[in-house]
């Protein structure tokens, strides 16, 4: 177990290392953006900034913080240590060496291609390699989850797996059938077109497997923040998780509906049929469903919290809320944004009403409600509760902690409704400067600029306040022996057999065939067709 | 399964929304014929400038009143770059790249698209308002991206 907690430690202490300097980088360019002189202010270190802050934050933050959530989670919901632990610290080395040369490379200038690096725009070759061996870290821990899963199993054939254990499981699966289509990409065009051993790529084939991967990371992102939603925060709150087996549901239809999606960000793309994008756009709006599903059971389990606390009006359990713990505060306010977030989606899966929003500020506004506070701040509350148990020293400087959700939460309120307002008045997103030579409709967002380089500031300072607790847990927190991971009961007890919904293999196999129907005839419809490749353009 | 009752209410509610906004697209799709906007063509981006149907850029009258702008997005500029179009008239964008990915929106309209090297880009809309719109290019293209605009002039028609 000494073993797990070392390896959940290691990876989540970088992923807070990357979310340090992402945030520097957030703080610049949302001031950039409104206009305002800096001295190391240039185009160059603006695009460069986008970049890391794009990769570190949702590539490197994330994948880190989950893997080491995947490990603490599994060895202690499980109660058995990891099997093959070797390899589960290889994952870690491989992750973090890939990660490091993809820093150099973006940091050295040689990478300005931003997170989602379309060619023909081409980086260093160090930035494709390292970014595939960043993923292929995250295979290899999947198999050292996936394993130990098996290693329980073997020993409990009737029983389900923990919730906890079980939404790991299902966002491991996600990604494994959404990686498929990154890999292809880096391996098939990416690298050997970076390193000149092919002459083009075609653009278009890129744009489809990158966002065949895209749009079900964010459910990567997702599930483990709905893990914590599921096992968590009932706990710490003090109440019961309201149901076991729609958590299950959820997590399965999240394994049926996250890849087959990824067309509707590609809606304004030419070379892709119309019958395709509409047959993602149903898709799309479906996997709203499990979210709703999630809101209740979460709002239940929290109603069930307040009433254990002493509520007993209609709504007066709200106010019973533990808002003081950094955990409760950070989940509940990340869901609050969430909800907003959410509806937004579904407006950009709309395409008639993407086209209006399509790559303008509204796009940041929304990813910034989703990956930015329902994943983002969840993981934030999230190591409150958990580095102190893998390092074992209490929470330090916890005032800081308490302040810091709130914070976030109006920085983020003030970032995210001023971009959605901008996009809509057409401003495009990841621009180092809003003021095209002073054209009459680009001066009609420069008050919203303002407001959302302020909403930056009060994000930047949550940040910097979140970095302390953490650094002074680690170097200064009290020493403590309270090292169990206390997952929610349900309300009806733990579930002792297997449901339609455990069965993982039959939900992998559905899915799998969903993603064909999505994507293999466009796919083949495209490799059919004559296209012309593109070389690389260095234009940073 | 024991599913509260409160929660399958919240269950078919949530259901039927999802239903709502499928019929909100499935209505769009019967009743005005709104499809996800689509055009499938090819071109050699290396050879934009020669190809017939870039050689020459710029505005062209249809047959039945509405006008064909033909345009290329490259770094960092557009070609042309003022586009002169009638009000109330449909106007079709042809566009494409030489170089890298860009975007190609109309602010304070619909018109919007990526515009891909190796692919034409094509959509078709009407703007009622005369005026003159800032055109901006909305897909990070490189380090003179914030300056990649041009014009789009909307004159009255008689």
């Amino acid at each position: 177990m000494t073993s797990a907690r070392r390896l959940a430690t290691a990876n989540i202490g970088f992923a807070i290392a990357a979310f340090g300097v992402a945030s520097a980088m957030a703080l610049m360019q949302a001031v950039s953006r409104a206009n305002l002189e800096l001295p190391w202010r240039s185009p160059q270190m603006y695009y460069l900034s986008v970049t890391a802050h794009g990769v570190l934050m949702a590539l490197v933050f994330t994948t880190f913080f989950i893997m080491g959530l995947g490990v603490a989670f599994t060895a202690h919901a499980l109660d058995r240590p990891l099997r093959w632990p070797r390899l589960a610290w290889a994952s870690f080395w491989v992750a973090l060496a890939g990660t490091l040369a993809a820093l150099w490379a973006i940091f050295w200038g040689k990478a300005t291609v931003l997170y989602t690096f379309y060619p023909p725009m081409q980086a260093h070759p160090a930035f494709y390699i390292g970014l595939t061996l960043l993923v292929v870290g995250s295979w290899i821990w999947s198999a050292v989850i996936i394993a130990t899963y098996r290693a329980w199993r073997a020993e409990h054939r009737e029983a389900p797996a923990p919730l906890a254990v079980f939404g790991m499981l299902a966002t491991i699966i996600v990604w494994l059938i959404s990686t498929v289509g990154v890999a292809a990409e880096m391996l098939l065009q990416l690298i050997p077109w970076s390193l000149g051993w092919t002459k083009t790529v075609d653009p278009l084939l890129a744009r489809m497997l990158f966002w065949y991967f895209g749009h079900p990371l964010v459910y990567f992102w997702l599930l483990p923040a709905y893990v914590v939603w599921y096992t968590v925060l009932p706990k710490v709150s003090g109440g019961k998780l309201f149901s076991d087996p729609l958590g299950r549901m959820v997590f399965a239809l999240f394994i049926l509906l996250s890849t087959p999606v990824g067309f509707h960000h590609q809606f304004m793309d030419p070379g892709i049929s119309s019958g395709w994008k509409l047959v993602h756009t149903f898709n799309t709006l479906g996997i709203l469903f499990p979210s709703f599903v999630t809101a209740f059971t979460i709002t239940a389990s929290l109603e069930i919290a307040g009433r254990s606390r002493g509520a007993t009006g209609l709504f007066d359990w709200l106010g019973k809320l533990r808002w003081g713990d950094p955990l409760v505060a950070s989940v509940l306010l990340s869901m609050l944004l969430f909800a907003v977030g959410g509806f937004g989606g579904a407006i950009n899966a709309s395409y008639g009403m993407n086209s209006m929003v399509h790559n303008t500020a509204w796009i940041q506004g929304h990813f910034h409600l989703t990956v930015g506070s329902a994943v983002a701040l969840t993981f934030m509350g999230t190591a409150y509760w958990l580095v102190p148990k893998l390092v074992r020293r209490e929470l330090e400087l916890s005032l800081l902690a308490k302040v810091q959700p709130y914070l976030w939460f109006m920085g983020m309120l003030l970032f995210s409704i001023s971009n959605h307002i901008t996009g809509l008045m057409g401003m495009p997103r990841r621009i180092y400067d809003a003021g095209y030579q002073g054209s009459a409709v680009a001066e009609t967002w420069t008050s919203l600029t303002g407001v959302s380089a302020l909403g930056g500031v009060f994000l930047f300072t949550s940040a910097a306040f979140f970095l302390l607790v953490m650094v002074g847990t680690v170097l200064a927190g009290r020493p403590t022996t309270d090292t169990t991971l206390a997952f929610a009961e349900p309300l009806e007890g733990q579930p002792t057999k297997r449901i339609l919904f455990d069965r993982l293999g039959l939900w992998v196999l559905a899915a799998i065939v969903l993603v064909l129907i999505a994507y293999a005839y466009p796919l083949a419809d495209h490799l059919r067709m004559q296209t012309y490749g593109s070389p690389g353009f260095r234009p940073f | 399964m024991h599913i509260d009752l409160y929660e399958r209410f919240w269950m078919w509610s949530a259901g039927a929304i999802c239903v709502a906004f499928f019929g909100t697209i499935v209505f769009g799709l019967v009743g005005e014929g709104t499809r996800p906007p689509s055009h499938v063509e090819t071109i050699d981006p290396t050879a934009v400038w020669s190809d017939p149907r870039f050689a020459q850029r710029g505005v062209t009258t249809n047959p039945d009143g509405g006008v064909t702008v033909t345009a290329v997005a490259m770094m960092f500029t557009f070609q042309p770059n003022e586009i002169r179009v009638p009000a109330g008239k449909p106007v079709t964008f042809r566009l494409t790249s030489p170089d890298v990915v860009h975007g190609f929106e109309i602010v304070g309209t619909n018109a919007n698209t990526m515009v891909i090297p190796g692919y034409v880009a094509q959509f078709t809309t009407t703007f009622a308002k005369p005026g003159e719109y800032l055109i901006v290019c909305h897909e990070y293209c490189g380090l003179g991206h914030h300056a990649m605009m041009g014009k789009l002039i909307v004159e009255e028609t008689l």
